[in-house]
């Protein structure tokens, strides 16, 4: 993969803390399986957009909660990692 | 124009479709099944604002016209007049979330450029309203192109103006000539998502940040600990629900079926025909109609669950579970509506997006303790478990039950594990849903759900159920012992001969007796039917007696074993008796390869378990 190309930012979404609000920096497309990616957009998922964890399910494991504009989505920790997010001020 | 005018209702998941369907209908709908696919199809009827009468189908939830679950490809299949055995329809109604229109928005686009009629229902604009987001619907209007009528549909709010928004819609016909397969349907998804939160943006007056009631609810059902906690006990009430509530309305079908065949006993001589009302139809249908109100309390729970946007939680704190053994936390909601019935559950398993991970769900879905399990268990515990203490409060007959259901879940997911790793290998699929706002069922809603239901099951208890208990019985009186013959009725009959030469050389290992050889047969078509069976076999065998439940119990202490009943209760956790289970599950999977190897590895285990439990049992004495 070309090195120039990557995107490397500190916080995923997987990360972030909960209640801290963010924008979506980028979105690791490779990553994710074909149907995972396409469920992804169709839940709006895009770089600008504003997000937030609500809830995770356990420490450690299973999946997330996150806000996006003011729908709530479910989404493994895996496919929460390869979202770049910004925290907002704030 | 000849043929009633086609309408079909459309749009995302969550945007209160059904809703607005049962207030467009009232009770005059049907549900029924798509050719090929097993995915619902909920017909009804409703009118234009003129008097004239419209058709109008509800289409499965999708989020685009890119399907990634079979029922997403019904929808996208009618809307294009793809689907076979459905006509085009003459307009769509796209029912959009008021409070989430920069999502919804963008499968209205898609929608609209399909070039049919289209009517926008700007659903529950008052939850948006509560929510702090005011909207201007000739805003939306203007941009989108097409009317746009605000709704609140489980308040029958706006129906009347829907009506005849969609009345001018269907007179003024096509408005662009556009079919699927021209580009701008298919353009790509970011781009559709840009124009969609622009005319979101053009269409919102004001918004305050979002619901917080639903968060704070939410920050205790989600919670690691609470949140299990919270399951757990709804769980417990729904199951103790289905066992204690349900005792009255049953004991009082059950008086009704025993005056019934008395009335029939006193009123018409003794004969054939009497014989076979009486022995064979009425103690049939009765043993098995005796368990609607068991079957109503379960679904009525689990629509509760789902209506009220609970079951959706269920399945975020059940992923972590079910990735252990290779399935998605979408697997619960199947898994746990087959507690009432395999066939809707394994119908529930169309939302699964993986294939595999669908198959794996509807391989193991007939482990799960379903309601037609429940006479046969109740029967046998009740006769041969001796009802003493074990703890205060824990009586050995309930931790017998609670133990089968035990084991039917254990072996669900050790079948999934291993199935995962062999027949069903893949790529662990994937846990991605929205999580609805929640919301209070309404009662309309629930009782046409249950009123589905209940006569689903009773045609299935007057249908299939009548027919095997009268094969049955004839099988079992004919031919008949020559007068004078030591030889029972029973074993002189056809159904005892096949029973003692066929079943009886297979089985007998395992401890089971004749009665249990000849009513595994019948108990094919239905596992309540075991219970039926063995009344049966029992009133041919000694006609004088009296052949009421007491009977029964009396036979079977003096017949059975202790270790041939526990074996018998370990097959029926595994066996897959079950005509209607084996047929969806070929609908489901298209052809008869899954059900083959579905029946083929539950009789298996079945045979193992119940084998392993007679033989332990012998051992240690019982």
């Amino acid at each position: 993969m070309d090195m120039s190309s990557r995107v490397i930012l500190p916080v995923s979404l997987e990360s972030l803390p909960r209640r801290q609000h963010a924008t979506v920096a980028a979105i690791d497309w490779a990553r994710l399986a074909v149907p995972e990616a396409r469920r992804l957009r169709e839940l709006g998922f895009d770089e600008g957009v504003e997000v937030e964890v609500l809830h995770r399910a356990r420490l450690g494991s299973g999946p997330i909660a996150c806000r996006i504009g003011r729908m709530t989505v479910a989404l493994r920790r895996a496919v929460a990692g390869a979202i770049h997010v910004a925290p907002l001020a704030g | 124009m000849n043929a009633t005018p086609l309408v079909a209702l459309v749009g995302n998941p969550n945007s209160g479709k059904s809703a607005l369907f049962n207030a467009l209908t009232g009770a005059r709908q049907k549900v029924g099944n798509y050719p090929g696919v097993t995915v619902e199809r909920h017909a009804g009827r409703t009118s234009f604002a003129d008097g004239r009468p419209v058709e109008l189908i509800d289409l499965p939830g999708a989020y685009s016209l890119d399907p990634s679950s079979p029922d997403e490809r019904v929808t996208r299949d009618v809307v294009t007049g793809a689907q076979s055995g459905e006509r085009l329809p003459d307009a769509l109604i796209v029912v959009v979330d008021a409070a989430n229109l920069d999502n919804h928005l963008r499968f209205t686009l898609q929608l609209i450029a399909l070039g049919l009629p289209v009517v926008v229902a700007l659903n529950m604009i008052d939850l948006a309203a509560r929510d702090g987001l005011t909207l201007d619907p000739a805003a939306l209007e203007r941009e989108l192109g097409v009317p746009v009528v605000p709704t609140v549909a489980v308040r029958r709010r706006g129906i009347d103006e829907l009506k005849a928004a969609l009345g001018e819609a269907v007179r003024q016909g096509p408005v662009v000539a556009l079919r699927a397969g021209d580009n701008s349907v298919h353009e790509d998804i970011a781009t559709l998502q840009r124009r969609a939160r622009a005319i979101s943006l053009a269409a919102t007056v004001s918004e305050t940040p979002v619901r917080r009631w639903t968060h704070a609810f939410d920050a205790v059902a989600l919670h690691p600990v609470f949140g299990l906690a919270l399951l757990g006990a709804i769980l417990f009430v729904m199951f103790q629900a289905v066992f204690a509530w349900a005792q009255a309305p049953m004991d009082l079908i059950q008086a009704g079926f025993d005056a019934l065949a008395r009335f029939i006993t006193a009123t018409f001589p003794d004969s054939i025909l009497r014989s076979l009302v009486v022995d064979g139809v009425i103690a049939g249908v009765g043993a098995v109609v005796v368990f609607l109100p068991q079957i109503l309390i379960l679904f009525f729970f689990i629509l509760m669950l789902e209506a009220s946007g609970y079951m959706v939680r269920a399945a975020f704190l059940m992923d972590r579970i079910m990735a252990s053994v290779g399935l998605s936390g979408r697997a619960f909601i199947p898994l746990l509506s087959s507690f009432a019935c395999a066939v809707p559950g394994i119908m529930a398993t169309r939302t699964i997006e993986d294939e595999k991970d669908r198959l794996t769900t509807i391989l193991i879905a007939p482990l799960m303790t379903c309601s037609a399990r429940l006479p046969v268990y109740t029967l046998i515990i009740g006769a041969l478990i001796p009802d003493t203490r074990v703890l205060p409060f824990v009586g050995l007959q309930g931790l017998v039950m609670f133990a089968l259901y035990v084991m039917g879940i254990v072996g669900a997911f050790f079948a999934a594990l291993v199935l995962r790793r062999t027949v069903t290998k893949g790529a662990s699929s994937g846990f991605m849903m929205e999580m609805p706002k929640y919301q209070m069922p309404r009662a309309r809603d629930i009782v046409l759900g249950l009123w589905t239901r209940a006569v689903i099951f009773l045609k299935r208890a007057g249908t299939i159920i009548a027919t095997t208990t009268i094969i049955l019985w004839a099988l079992l009186s004919f031919p008949q012992p020559p007068a004078g013959s030591h030889v029972s009725p029973v074993d002189y009959s056809i159904a005892g001969r096949i029973a003692n030469t066929v079943v009886q050389p297979i089985v007998q290992p395992i401890g089971f007796n004749r009665d249990i050889s000849l009513a595994l047969i019948p108990a094919m078509s239905a596992r309540e039917v075991a219970v039926a069976a063995i009344g049966t076999v029992y009133s041919v065998d000694n006609p004088d007696s009296d052949n009421g439940n007491r009977a029964m119990i009396d036979n079977l202490r003096h017949r059975w074993s202790l270790a041939t009943a526990l074996a018998f209760l370990m097959w029926f956790v595994f066996a897959p008796q079950c005509i209607s289970t084996i047929a969806i599950t070929r609908r489901e999977t298209n052809g008869w390869k899954w059900p083959a190897f579905m029946v083929g590895y539950l009789f298996v285990l079945a045979y193992i378990a119940a084998g392993a439990t007679y033989w332990v049992a012998t051992a240690i004495g019982l």
